[in-house]
């Protein structure tokens, strides 16, 4: 039973990872909402700014992202007087939030545009403010909608945290790393490796199926 | 120096002159990567879409959880077990191809699912009427499906072609000398990674951006009522 030696550093790993995600999936939904808002906007000082933020990171490899923020950024604020090195995991998650909310405004935007123009219309002619609209017509609306497409989109941000092992951040896959380093035993850590962010992506599709079939019960309240 | 180019430091702009022929050769190491990433992935694929859709459970079954197994173990994960574990097994291959291997496996979960929905958005009454006119299944899917099929699959493909592009820089870990990597060395000699890596990210943007133009560009000229048929 030697790979029940291995788990202790995976486990710790895996907290990390499990932290990591947590973090930039948060930091995620709230670079979603911003951007795609701000994307459907009519204030056109608000809207190019996002619209050009989100093909900036829809645009490039979030390993680029990644490097750059930690590698580059420090430089960048060394050339203009600033202290901007940031520790790895800030990096991380900043990278990792920011490439999956400029994913996730897309989708944003598709569901607050789906939402038919005339209730817009009619909520207006009611006198609600654009607030109001925005936050008793069209999100409760959209938010359901929204859902499958941000599981799908949690799933790939999960995925994704493993690359901030290559910015020396000790998470599962880096933990990993060192334990085959230290035994040569590929197979079995690899294998383990596979299955436990195997096991956290179905966990991690059971917590969004809870919280789908949470917000789905806003559309049904509304119509009654 | 890299490739048998070195690099002028004595001024910002010359430095970023000197290296873009360097980072052009990376971006070659990148597309070339990518396409033969991608040409795995549609094989894999379409294999994997091939056994899912099997009448029978036992082959169905464990096609469904391979699937989705794959998908939701990440690239990095997958690259670094192809390329410690082959070996283990007398399979040997050069880090571009392993590479390559583990872009086209990571991506086949996506183009089988893209095969499925493409086939299955042919409205099943045309299949049943071809049927019910007596027509062999194999021409029924050769006249009917594969014509109506194709406009939507294609496309849908060409995306997954921009996405792996976007994920050839994991290669790096296993010493592949894509554009990024290229980028990380040039900024590891000159302790100057501002210029290389903006230039990476810039390129990056160049790179997705034509090659989404041309995605763009094919779904508009592919029909939607499906291909001519002589």
């Amino acid at each position: 039973m030697q790979w029940l030696s291995y788990s202790t550093p995976l486990l710790q790993g895996a907290w990390v990872t499990i932290q990591l995600a947590a973090m930039s999936t948060v930091l995620g939904a709230v670079v979603s909402f911003a951007l795609g808002l701000g994307k459907v906007t009519r204030v056109r000082v608000l809207r190019l700014p996002c619209i050009a933020v989100i093909e900036l990171f829809r645009g490039t490899s979030l390993l680029v992202q990644l490097f750059w923020l930690y590698f580059a950024l420090p430089v960048f604020g060394h050339a203009i007087g600033l202290d901007l090195r940031l520790p790895p995991v800030t990096a991380g998650v900043l990278a990792l939030g920011l490439n999956i909310g400029s994913y996730g405004a897309e989708v944003v935007r598709g569901a607050v545009q789906a939402v038919p123009r005339s209730q817009h219309e009619a909520a207006k002619a009611l006198d609600f403010t654009p607030w109001q609209i925005l936050w008793r017509i069209a999100l409760p609306q959209a938010i359901p909608e929204m859902m499958p497409s941000f599981s799908n989109l949690a799933v790939q941000n999960l995925k994704d945290t493993a690359l901030v092992s290559l910015i020396s951040l000790g998470d599962l896959a880096f933990r990993a790393e060192q334990v085959r380093n230290y035994t040569q035993d590929s197979t079995t850590v690899y294998t383990l490796l596979l299955l436990m962010y195997f096991g956290m992506a179905l966990v991690l599709m059971a917590i969004m199926r809870v919280l789908e079939r949470a917000v789905g019960r806003w559309r049904a309240v509304l119509r009654s | 120096m890299l490739f048998g180019i070195s690099w002028d430091t004595s001024s910002n702009a010359a430095f970023a002159a000197s290296i873009l022929p360097i980072l052009l050769r990376g971006l070659l190491a990148t597309v070339q990567a990518s396409i033969v990433g991608f040409v795995i992935a549609l094989a894999l694929g379409l294999a994997l879409a091939a056994l899912k859709s099997s009448r029978l459970r036992v082959v169905s079954w464990p096609a469904r959880l391979l699937a989705e197994f794959i998908r939701d173990t990440p690239l990095l994960v997958q690259l670094f077990f192809l390329y410690y574990v082959l070996p283990d097994y007398g399979i040997v291959l050069p880090a571009f191809l392993t590479g390559a291997l583990a872009l086209g496996v990571q991506y086949s979960a996506y183009t089988a699912e893209v095969y499925r929905a493409g086939l299955e958005s042919v409205p099943r009454g045309q299949i049943e009427a071809a049927h019910a006119l007596d027509l062999l299944p194999a021409r029924v899917f050769r006249v009917i499906v594969l014509p109506q099929a194709v406009p939507r699959i294609v496309p849908a493909l060409g995306n997954y072609l921009v996405s792996i592009m976007k994920d050839v820089p994991v290669l790096s870990v296993v010493s592949v000398l894509e554009m990024l990597n290229v980028a990380k060395i040039i900024g590891d000699r000159t302790f100057n990674y501002l210029i290389p890596l903006s230039m990476v990210g810039g390129l990056y943007l160049v790179l997705t951006i034509v090659a989404s133009a041309g995605v763009r560009y094919l779904d508009t000229r592919l029909p939607k009522r499906g291909l001519p048929l002589r």
